[in-house]
This record gives C-alpha cells, structure tokens and sequence, in this order.
C-alpha cells in the first residue's frame, strides 16, 4: 500500500508539471471544459486532450491534422465503459464467428487471420459519431469533444466477408453483431456491443484489421484486432474484438436500438442502416462531408504583403472529396485550395492554400469541402440531441499587421 | 441505503483496481457543497468526475435530473431514491444552469 502511495504521488507530480502546457482547446466548448481538459499521455500514446480519465477519453490536438496520416501515438482514444482489459496476449486471444445466421462456428487466432486470408491495405478516416459535439448550439450532454475525436490510418486486416465465407451463411441472415473484450463493471449497464448490416459487413472495405500504419494496433486503439467500416462513423469500428454473430433478427441491445440515433431523415445521407430505421430515429451511418484547418494556428500574426500556408484535411462518407475552397472576405469570394496526395476515398484529403493580406486586418478564413457526389459542408448547425454530424464550417483567425 | 452503499462500495473497490491496472487516476475535485459526497461516491464508482465538470453549467436541472435517471434506469447505477435527489440538487445547483 506504501508503495502505491509513492507511485500515486510520484504520477500527480509529473502531472502537475505537464499540466503548466496550454491545452490546446478550441472555442465554442462549455466553459466547464476549459477549467477540467487537461494535456496527458495514456501509455503508449503521447500526451492528448484528456476529456475524462475513466473511461478514457482523449482527443488528438488539432496541429496534428496538418498531415494527412494520425500518428498511432497521436491517435483518438475513446471508450464507453471502463472494464479494459489491461492488456491482451496476442497469442491466445480468439476471435469466435458464428450465431444462428451462420451455418457454421469457428475460431481463429491471429496466425488464421494473418496466414488464412488475403490481406488487404486500405487508408481510411475513423471519426467518432460525437466528433465536435462539444461545439453544438445548444450545448447538449456527452463526451464534450472539439475537433479531434478522428484520425486517418492506413489500415491492414482481412475482409471480413472473407471471414464471414469461412463460417457460411444462411439466407435469413441480416445483420452482424459484433463484441470486443471491453465491458462494463456493473452486470446491469449494457455491454457495448454493436450490429452492422449485412450488406455493410460484405463490402469489400470493411476489414478485420490489427496493423494501423505499419504497427500493430495501440492498445487504445483496439489491440490485437478492430473492425473497420470505411465512410461509416467510429461507433461501428469495434476494438479489442472477441466475437463476430450472424443474426437472423435486428439486434436489440442499447447501443444500437437507443444510442447512436439520428433524426430520421434531418441529414443527408445516403447510406442507411434498414433493419434499424423507425419513423423517429434511426442508426448513424456515413460521415457528412467535412473539413478541417489544421495550420496556421488560431491567431496566427504576419506583416501586410506575407504570406502563411493554410493546411488542412477534408473528408467524408467515402465518396471522395471534389474541392475545397477557401474565404477570406466572409464568403464574397471563394478560391480553391490546392488539393494534395490522393490516398483513397476514404482517407483524408490534404489541402492548402496560400493566404497573403495587402492591407492589415483581422481575416476570418473559412474553408468548404464538397464530395463527388455533390455535398458540401453546412452553413448553420443541423441540430440533434446527441450533437452528430457537426460539419459546420469553422473560421480561423488571422491577423495582419 | 445500507445495502445500496455496500454495493457502491464493493464497485468502487473494483473500479479502484481497474483505474490502478491503467496507472494512477489522479483526482477530479467537485465544488465542496451539500451532497458532495454522495455525488463522489456514487457517480465516481462507475466514471471519472470530470464528466461532470466538462458537461457544466449549461445543463438545466431538468436536464441533470434525466441524465441522473438514465444512469440507474439504463446503466443500472445502485442509486436508490433519496441519493438520486440528492445528486440532481447538488449538480443542478453547482454544475447547472437557471
């Protein structure tokens, strides 16, 4: 017991030293955010935006987003419930596949997984649902995130069609749930477990992935094994997997029946979650178009007749993104952004444009992402209780002097 | 109550050892008011308390009141009656607005 005070006392010391650092915040948060989110490093991660400690709750800082690829040590961390396993060897976790939709169970280890399959790469933006819930006008209650509650990786794993194929499936099948080794520590709270339909689930880009940029998945981020559904919100990318059901039957747990709703027909989507649509609600889906600025940052000063390259990411549900295009007149005129490496219509876009100011000012730069099929970024807050799908464009300010 | 805070107590205990598997959680201080200790006991065996501080002060009494009431009825927090009215006043009062 000794010893553990010393360490706890050791921890709060190396704490209050790393919380001297400005946390990088944006504004529009609830003020209660700007007086408790403090800058720590969860092991094996660097220090992030910590929102809440238990469970974890950590946002990349929005500098980051100035290259197209999230550090894994940057990356998002973000949990409903707090029984995480501490740690997970690789060597005898299992993955089951089977339920009353499937004509088969099976388990596989990751030597299955890695030798079994055709492996498969793809690059692809995971953003939670509640990404910029913390910006919502009203406020509304939540993990009161800004702007970093995402990330873009290059994913590696195997198609879990090819998976599903193993275990066989039978006609009346319709969604497939899926469980990670996370729980809750009161047998009442519902475990978060998570259904996809069965058609998202045999996409070919849906993956079971364990590598993220060359590295085996954070232990934040999933470890040894996440789902990946690419252009669908964070929500159905589940970490630490254990189980993968074929269901006969929409699935009726908590988390997918009550949370993680949208008003039916308020956003425009295109892909939807049938087997879950009621006339109020129904499942989030794909990711609205969006864009980020990511550099310079906020306040950012230069001399008249200077120039600053404004850096950024776009992306959205998986259609690709068009164009961005950029304000610094309060939307009179919009120029297009120089679009950088194209890695996937999943992924982020880069973006940047060269801002200069003859005569000195404040500058409001705004910046609109459109996507292949004709989206474009909202102008006002389509507002939700939950505080989804925020693609509100964001002003950066810069001052020329 | 006695039972109800046996129960909180023995989550509190697991939820100690699953935030000392992690690494040291270091505490989230709440304003020092009446049902301030209800609120750490209570709300702290299942989340850290920075939750509270980082969803404040735009939530309505009636707000927290739902928000409490989801935290027994569908997470199924051992909150019994007289302890959950306690919560609601203190956050409305200390973390809520008019």
């Amino acid at each position: 017991m000794g010893s553990a005070i010393a360490l706890g006392a050791s921890g709060l010391l190396a704490r209050a030293a790393g919380a001297a650092e400005k946390v990088p915040l944006v504004s529009g948060l609830p003020s209660g955010v700007y007086d408790t989110a403090t800058l720590d490093a969860l092991p094996g991660k660097k220090a992030l935006i910590k929102l809440s400690y238990r469970p974890p709750n950590y946002e990349t800082p929005a500098s980051y987003f100035a290259s197209p690829i999230t550090p894994n040590d940057a990356f998002f961390v973000r949990y409903h419930l707090t029984d995480i396993p501490a740690a997970i060897d690789v060597n005898s976790w299992t993955l089951r596949v089977g339920g009353d939709g499937a004509t088969g169970a099976l388990e596989f280890g990751m030597r299955d997984l890695q030798s079994g399959f055709e492996q498969v790469e793809l690059a692809a933006v995971c953003q939670c649902s509640g990404n910029r819930r913390g910006l919502s006008d009203p406020h509304v209650p939540g993990v009161q995130w800004g702007v970093g509650a995402m990330g873009n990786a290059v994913w590696k794993g195997v198609r879990l069609k090819d998976v599903l194929a193993k275990a066989g499936l039978r006609k009346e099948a319709v969604e497939i749930v899926l469980d990670g080794a996370d729980g809750p520590v009161l047998d009442k709270t519902p475990d978060f477990v998570k259904s996809i339909p069965l058609w998202k689930a045999l996409d070919e880009n849906t993956l079971i992935a364990f590598a993220m940029n060359g590295q085996p998945l954070p232990h934040f981020n999933g470890f040894p094994a996440r789902l990946i559904v690419p252009g669908w919100t964070a929500t159905y990318w589940m970490k630490h997997l254990t189980s993968i059901m074929v269901a006969t039957k929409p699935f009726d747990g908590f988390w997918v029946k009550s949370a993680y709703r949208i008003p039916t027909g308020k956003f425009p989507v295109a892909q939807h979650f049938q087997t879950q649509v009621t006339e109020i609600n129904e499942p989030i889906t794909e990711m609205v178009v969006n864009s980020l600025i990511a550099a310079p940052a906020e306040g950012h000063k230069l001399h008249a007749g200077q120039s600053v390259e404004v850096q950024g990411v776009a992306w959205d549900g998986g259609y690709g993104i068009r164009r961005v295009e950029v304000t610094s007149d309060g939307g009179e005129s919009w120029r297009e952004a120089h679009l950088g490496k194209d890695y996937g219509r999943f992924a982020f876009r880069p973006w940047s444009f060269r801002f200069a100011a003859a005569k000195p000012g404040r500058y409001k730069i705004l910046a609109k992402a459109s996507n292949v099929i004709g989206q474009t970024q909202a102008e006002t807050l389509i507002f939700n209780p939950a505080g989804y799908h925020n693609n509100v464009m964001r002003p950066l300010t810069v001052t020329v002097a | 109550m006695l039972r109800n805070l046996m129960m909180a107590a023995s989550v509190a205990c697991a939820a100690a050892a699953l935030a000392a598997a992690r690494a040291e959680e270091p505490t989230v201080p709440l304003k020092d008011a009446p049902g301030h200790e209800v609120v750490e006991s209570d709300c702290a065996a299942c989340h850290s308390l920075d939750y509270i501080r980082t969803n404040s002060p735009f939530m309505t009494g009636k707000v927290w009141e739902a928000e409490v009431t989801k935290m027994i009825t569908v997470f199924g927090a051992p909150i019994d009656a007289p302890d959950a009215k306690t919560i609601i006043d203190y956050l409305a009062r200390n973390y809520g607005s008019p």
